[in-house]
């Protein structure tokens, strides 16, 4: 029997029965659909959040105190930590230490709410050198200029603010050379941002930025850092520069060769590949949830379709006395299981398609957030590749038990 | 050489400890073109007997040889290409397929054959015009009157030109009016096409339109007898 024409007699055997068919596929579609879904919201998520990283700049590496996390409560440790001490900055800064380094900062954060006058407000508040920062976040002062090296020499009172914390606390008034107080200190203001937007870690419109002297010392009270930010002299130095910086943070700490590094350092190609670890792994938990929902789908095709061989077991006589072979039963109901599943398959992917586009779109105009409606060719080629083999696998059987059924009993079958 | 060719055949039916004898040392030949009746009551194994020789079915022992070659020669694939191409089946029940019309009906047995697509069309025309269907091609077979159910079954039967045609009570369902139409047609396929024809009924008038009766009962031939005065519904008045 050629092949068109058995693809014929399984369409027109399926069209027969148009309702059972569609509750068959059901199964199918919904699992195939969810793959496809999964598969190009992976992709979508997976794109906005190393675009995101991509922000960070590929030549800046962070230093975070305690252990490297590898899960939520090791997060808590790392807030707690405080073995970044002020003369590790200074060991840092020494060339012979880490020459690949060009720009450092330690990272103050000091929670407090900040007032003018009858105006308070939550800001966020940092301590770092403000010039590296803006140059790392392409921040630039509205009016008056970043402090500078002898502003956190000295110590000075001095403060940058964000323009949703100046829009809070002076309204219309001009900041600059106005005293705000921050835990009953006062702090003056030499300079404002222009209004910037979210970026991946912190919005600089919400932020207070102090030299990290400052910060430390006049606000906290702490001796240590919550973070140091260095920059290599190009992204192809950041490997060796890492390198360096653990030697050096190592010998500073007096750790032993059996000990554990007490912090661990954020690169954005660390982050890449973090981030596609727990994309993967999510991809790969997902899919079994929907392998398993294909399992169940294809049981109902095969329950199906074992019902049609039954239904159908004068048609089989018939045709073997006409001169069917085996194979060619065999072929006849594994065509029409694996087109039945195909059928679905095809019908997945419109709807997983849509159901993408849906989500972007969403997520796009809701959300507010930048994501890219990927539909991957992959997803197109897995569901139908997909669809198919369910019907092949569980198409086999009832095929099997078609083809063996003998034409004599078959024919008497009432 | 005979067509159909059997010796002491034996069917021996077993269901936990009792047997049952469909057929006992059967013995009898078939030559080409011959018209036969196998007549008897039900039970008397006649249906088994046509299985048997249209390879529908394999003996307990004995011998049937169909163009000088047994069952057990051939594969599986060849007993299938044997059915199709040198054997049309006829039921008492036409089996034709439901939901396809009479035209795609025919064509079932091309399907299965050498022939190129492009012939069947022509072909399946052919063979339902020669049994007076051609108004009834597109119908399908709920649509279709039990006389021509079994005309669209004989087309299909002999759309491959077989060299033999079973034809298992092929009036069993029908009004005296249609069976006679039925029997002319079979009729006119072994005078003026030389098919071989096997006629199984239990109906002795419908016997007597062959040239020989092979009586059955209990499985075994009580009687292999040449008709002497036959039966010709292409002879009577009759009208379509």
């Amino acid at each position: 029997m050629n092949i068109r024409y058995s693809f014929k007699t399984a369409i027109s055997s399926l069209k027969t029965n148009k309702v059972r068919s569609f509750l068959t596929i059901l199964g199918i579609v919904i699992g195939v659909t969810a793959t496809i879904l999964i598969m190009s919201i992976g992709e979508g998520a997976e794109g906005l959040i190393l675009n995101q990283i991509g922000g960070m700049g590929a030549d800046i590496v962070v230093i975070r105190p305690g252990k490297e996390p590898s899960g939520p409560s090791d997060m808590a440790d790392t807030l707690f930590a405080d073995s970044l001490k002020p003369r590790d900055v200074e060991a840092l800064k020494r060339k012979n230490n880490v020459p690949d380094l060009v720009d450092i900062t330690p990272i103050v954060i000091v929670s407090g709410s900040a007032s003018y006058k009858r105006e308070t407000y939550r800001p966020t508040i940092f301590g770092s050198d403000a010039e590296f920062m803006g140059k790392m976040m392409n921040l630039h002062p509205e009016e008056g200029a970043f402090f500078d090296e002898d502003d956190i020499k000295s110590i000075a009172n001095v403060a940058l603010i964000g323009s949703k914390v100046r829009e809070e606390l002076f309204g219309e008034e001009n900041p600059i050379g106005k005293n705000i107080k921050i835990k009953d200190k006062s702090f003056r203001i030499t300079s404002y941002l222009p209004a910037h937007g979210q970026t991946t870690f912190f919005n600089p419109d919400e932020m207070i930025l102090l030299p990290y002297t400052t910060a430390r010392l006049r606000l906290a009270g702490i001796n240590h850092y919550h973070e140091i930010v260095t920059r290599a002299s190009s992204p192809e130095a950041v490997d060796r520069m890492i390198q360096d910086i653990k030697m050096t943070l190592r010998e500073q700490h007096k750790l032993s060769p059996t000990d554990k590094d007490d912090f661990f350092v954020v690169s954005q190609q660390g982050l890449v590949d973090q981030v596609k670890t727990i994309t993967s792994a999510l991809t790969i938990f997902l899919s079994s949830v929907v392998a398993i929902s294909l399992i169940v789908g294809g049981i109902g095709v095969m329950n199906i379709m074992l019902v049609s061989v039954t239904e159908r077991t004068r048609e089989i006589g018939l045709r073997k006395s006409l001169g069917a072979t085996k194979k060619d039963i065999l072929l006849q109901f594994l065509f029409e299981s694996m087109s039945l599943t195909a059928t679905g398959g095809v019908i997945s992917i419109i709807l997983g398609a849509l159901l993408s586009y849906a989500t972007a779109f969403i997520l796009t105009n809701f959300a507010n957030l930048d994501w890219q409606f990927s539909f991957p060719v992959s997803a197109v080629a897995m569901g139908l590749g997909v669809a198919t083999s369910v019907g092949l696998i569980f198409g086999i059987y009832p095929a099997r038990q078609a083809a063996e059924k003998s034409p004599i009993e078959a024919l008497r079958y009432e | 050489m005979p067509i159909i060719e059997t010796k002491n055949l034996k069917k021996v039916y077993s269901e936990g400890d009792t047997k049952t004898f469909a057929l006992q040392n059967t013995s009898f030949s078939v030559e080409d073109g011959e018209f036969v009746a196998v007549m008897g009551p039900s039970g008397s194994g006649k249906s088994t007997l046509l299985h048997i020789l249209g390879f529908l079915d394999e003996q307990t022992s004995g011998k049937y040889l169909f163009e000088g070659k047994s069952f057990s020669d051939h594969s599986e694939e060849e007993i299938a290409h044997i059915r199709n191409a040198e054997m049309g089946f006829i039921f008492q029940s036409f089996n034709l397929l439901p939901r396809i019309n009479v035209l795609e009906n025919t064509k079932l047995p091309l399907i299965y054959s050498n022939v190129p697509e492009s012939k069947w069309d022509n072909m399946a025309r052919e063979a339902i015009e020669s049994v007076g269907l051609t108004h009834r091609i597109d119908h399908e077979p709920s649509q279709l009157s039990g006389g021509e159910k079994q005309r669209a079954a004989i087309a299909r039967a002999l759309i491959n030109k077989p060299k033999i045609i079973f034809a298992d009570e092929p009036t069993g369902n029908l009004d005296s009016k249609s069976g006679k139409m039925i029997m002319e047609i079979i009729e006119k396929l072994n005078e003026d096409e030389g098919h071989t024809i096997i006629l199984i009924t239990h109906e002795t008038y419908t016997a007597e339109h062959a040239q020989r009766i092979i009586r059955l009962h209990d499985g075994e031939i009580i009687s292999d007898k040449k008709v002497r005065h036959r039966h010709s519904a292409r002879k009577e008045e009759f009208k379509k």
